[in-house]
């Protein structure tokens, strides 16, 4: 810090849990206030904007279901990313495992339609997981052998799996009756995953997935070696937990289930293959994961507000006849303070002439 | 002698971090050409209140004169300015420049040429009877001689008061000597000097007066000349406390771990160890002396299957260990606990709670793939009770807790394990008397049970009081292993640093 400078960042000690919720909720209501700022120079009612966003994302039994859709992907992921996460291993490629996990359940709707349904949306379930967590190791093996840097590696992996699918669309798996398109055809029925409650079972799935995170993350043996070879590799070593094989078991298991999200957004969602299947969701995972502290109950609620933002900041595109970049502003401004927020949570700024703590010990 | 007229003067100094106070309402004088000790225990506050007179730390209250004329110390530049120099435990020093390009770092303003720098150099290590080529890479120089380093850097800056923080706790007896007849020359040229220490018989030997802190809280200061250790423990602990270390007689039923020609090469290619031959029996506590990074840990890790081997072998109860990661020794049924010097960043995990911390050594054997935390927590509590461990809740973080009580958690876990070998590095490093002592307690009880101990320390004066047989290693060399009743801590002084046993015993 400048000599002189009337302010200084201190490090907090510690945050009460009320205190903490009132930092993250005047963040809140200072984005509304900032996004209400932009909307009413740009000669918009904030109010009603904001009224529609609700609306648009939780106003109506349809609304919710396109909302409800675009959580299971996010959700997925954002389990999937925070497994490799609680080891300290910066798993980025979530979007390359997604699209990974969708080329290879789209294999088997492609070419294995006339199975029975079930058996095949089990198949493709399996296929999906299995590929993306083979595609998860590539990274998490250079990493134990040669000591190569997993956030370059997963996130170079991400390009790689983008263009096999772009490749696919133009190549052997092109669709000819669509004529002047590269596309891949639409799933056969029996490859598209059933709706309950008019969403998808993907939304089942993601919920039986967090209940069972939970459970590996805070009660099973591996889940435990993990976080410790996370916290303290020197430590698990010193235990005897076998740091490399938990290493590669669990990115396995991360990206595996970034690629089971790939699969159930190609089978329930798309129902074809397309070079969009992960947009950008395995990014806006990360931001979920940190957010909800790596917590997979946290994470549910995080990702459905994530959406509704989305969803909201959409419908007020159309309504509003917004450009796309201007509902982006609003998302961001918002996204900004809520994140900002956290470093309010373990820092504060006092005046230097009244500083009393001094940085922090330890 | 020049006139004596007090060069620092600090005036209700207080520093508090957070809800902790480090420092309260602290007064503390040096005069010029003097020596003053500071002596408390860990956590008493003297690197804090040494901070703020460096200008690391800026005081919440209080005042600082130097010279008798009031200063506002706002950083290190300030502190230099000011003829303050600080030398701190852990080198500043930057290993690939020479000697004199790590003394004209950081200085401002001219820039003397080579030849001229060279004879102020040599200027100064005349006047204070130091000796160093300043021509030498630091990475080539030994513990001591960066630590003259360090000490002309301060003075190359013009310091006329210098702080030391724990400047012996690195160096072997000869090294302590030599360092204690510069600081002496220093006090005749009229420097002041501060020495921070918590070793007592340094104190009363170095030292004209002595400051003392307990908790933050100066105690009181007393002329060296008129106070004896007995009574200066009594006032930094604040009660009385025995400082006789018991050793009862070791059983030495059977040979527990027998290391034969080992040999091992660390990261960088170099021989930690060369040809180490040892063996510990039951029922017996085996001391290693050496200076930092003679191959202790080396040692440790070799024998707890945490570094390849080299060369040689490992038997504990005549089962190899050679070529076993700690797993599979487990699995083998050798039952060995291992206490690492840096027990947060290796043995505990800093940011889970006591139950899991116990979890790490028992979970494998649980049955099923869930982990069951209720004997974890068991133990937790048994060790809170026996061992007197201070933690808010057995899930608070180890990391929170004081550093006896952290050393309690980990040793209290291994010795719940029932090891037939126990290895100790550096155990009662950053930890206050009666923890220490505590500790002592544990090993000795572990001792009479008929565990095999391996004790790394530092402290010689312990080592001698403590261990039944002491292993001198010098360079990853053992130059002897002797028995603790008929050796002085000068003869084991000359063996860390290279001498033979038969020279060293015919010196001593």
């Amino acid at each position: 810090m400048a000599k002189g400078f009337p302010l200084r960042v201190i490090r907090r000690a510690d945050i009460s849990q009320g205190k903490s919720w009132a930092v993250r909720l005047c963040a809140i209501l200072l984005a509304l206030l900032t996004g209400g700022v932009f909307m009413a120079v740009l000669g918009y009612d904030p109010l009603a904007i904001y009224q529609t966003m609700i609306t648009g994302s939780l106003g109506s039994q349809m609304s919710i279901e396109l909302t409800a859709r675009l959580v299971i992907p996010l959700l997925i992921t954002s389990l999937g990313v925070t497994l490799a996460f609680k080891m300290r291993f910066w798993n980025i490629g979530a979007e390359g495992q997604i699209c990974v996990g969708a080329i290879a359940a789209t294999y088997f709707a492609l070419f294995h339609d006339d199975w029975p349904q079930w058996i095949l949306l089990v198949v493709m379930a399996l296929a999906g997981l299995i590929a993306g967590g083979l595609y998860g190791m590539i990274p998490a093996y250079f990493k134990c052998r040669f000591g190569t840097n997993e956030t370059l590696l997963t996130l170079m992996l991400n390009y790689v799996a983008l263009y096999t699918i772009q490749a696919l669309q133009q190549g052997p798996w092109r669709d000819p009756s669509q004529l002047g398109f590269f596309k891949v055809a639409r799933f056969a029925p029996s490859a598209r995953l059933p709706e309950v409650l008019g969403v998808h079972i993907g939304w089942i799935v993601a919920l039986v997935l967090v209940v069972l995170l939970y459970i590996y993350l805070r009660h099973s043996k591996q889940g435990y070696e993990l976080t410790v070879v996370g916290e303290n590799e020197a430590t698990a070593r010193y235990a005897g937990i076998p740091v490399k094989r938990v290493v590669i078991r669990t990115m396995f298991l991360s990206a595996g289930i970034c690629g089971l999200a790939g699969m159930l957004q190609a089978s329930g969602a798309d129902r074809t293959l397309n070079d969009t299947v992960a947009g950008g969701v395995g990014f806006t995972a990360i931001t979920v994961a940190w957010l909800a502290r790596l917590n997979p109950i946290g994470m549910l609620i995080v990702s459905v507000l994530f959406c509704i933002l989305e969803k909201g900041s959409a419908s007020v595109q159309s309504v509003y006849n917004l450009s796309a970049a201007t509902a982006e502003v609003l998302q961001g401004i918002i996204l900004f303070f809520v994140l900002g927020c956290e470093f309010f949570l373990t820092h504060r700024i006092c005046r230097a002439d009244k500083l009393e703590g001094g940085v922090e010990r330890g | 002698m020049p006139s004596k007229h007090p060069a620092i003067e600090l005036q209700g100094l207080t520093k508090a971090f957070g809800s902790i106070v480090a420092n309260q309402d602290i007064d503390l004088t040096v005069f010029s050409g003097e020596i003053l000790a500071l002596l408390g225990e860990n956590g008493s506050g003297k690197t804090t209140l040494m901070n703020m007179l460096s200008g690391i730390y800026r005081p919440d209250a209080g005042h600082i004169r130097v010279n008798g004329k009031e200063v506002h110390i706002r950083s290190p530049h300030d502190a230099i300015a000011l003829g303050i120099g600080m030398i701190h435990q852990h080198f500043k020093l930057v290993d690939v420049l020479s000697v004199q390009e790590n003394i004209v770092l950081g200085t401002t303003g001219h820039y003397a040429n080579r030849k001229q720098l060279n004879r102020e150099i040599s200027d100064l290590c005349d006047r204070f009877g130091l000796h160093i080529d300043p021509t030498r890479k630091i990475y080539s120089l030994s513990v001591s001689e960066k630590q003259t380093v360090e000490i002309l850097k301060v003075l190359y800056r013009g310091a006329r008061t210098l702080v030391l923080d724990e400047p012996t706790a690195v160096l072997t007896p000869q090294e302590i000597e030599r360092l204690f007849a510069i600081l002496r020359k220093m006090r005749d040229e009229g420097c002041a000097i501060i020495i921070i220490t918590h070793k007592l018989n340094e104190v009363l030997e170095i030292s004209d007066r002595v400051t003392i802190l307990r908790k933050g809280r100066c105690i009181g200061t007393v002329n060296t000349k008129e106070t004896n250790a007995r009574e200066l423990t009594e006032r930094m602990v604040g009660a009385a406390v025995d400082l006789s270390i018991h050793r009862p007689e070791p059983l030495r039923d059977a040979p527990m771990l027998d290391v034969h020609h080992l040999t091992v090469v660390n990261d960088d290619g170099v021989k930690a160890l060369d040809d180490v031959n040892f063996s510990i029996a039951s029922g017996e506590i085996l001391g290693v002396a050496g200076v930092a990074g003679s191959g202790q840990k080396e040692l440790c890790e070799a024998i707890a299957g945490l570094q390849p081997i080299a060369g040689g072998a490992i038997l504990c109860q005549h089962v190899s260990l050679e070529g076993l990661s700690p797993r599979e020794i487990i699995r083998r049924g050798v039952s060995m606990s291992f206490i690492p010097e840096d027990r947060l960043g290796m043995g505990l995990v800093a940011s889970m709670g006591m139950v899991d911390n116990m979890l790490l050594k028992e979970y494998q054997n649980q049955p099923g793939a869930l982990v069951d935390r209720a004997p974890a927590r068991d133990l937790a509590n048994r060790l809170v009770k026996q061992l007197n461990i201070s933690t808010p809740s057995i899930h608070t973080p180890v990391r929170k807790l004081s550093g006896g009580n952290v050393q309690k958690v980990l040793l209290g876990r291994e010795i719940a394990s029932n090891p037939r070998i126990l290895i100790t590095a550096y155990p009662v490093r950053g930890l206050d008397i009666n923890s220490s002592m505590t500790i002592y307690h544990m090993l000795n009880e572990q001792k009479q049970k008929g565990v095999a101990v391996l004790y790394i320390g530092e402290d010689l004066d312990v080592l001698l009081e403590l261990c039944d047989r002491i292993m001198v290693l010098c360079g990853g060399r053992v130059t002897g292993i002797v028995d603790a009743n008929m050796v002085t801590k000068e003869q084991i002084g000359l063996m860390m640093t290279g001498s033979s046993m038969e020279e060293a015993m015919e010196n001593g």
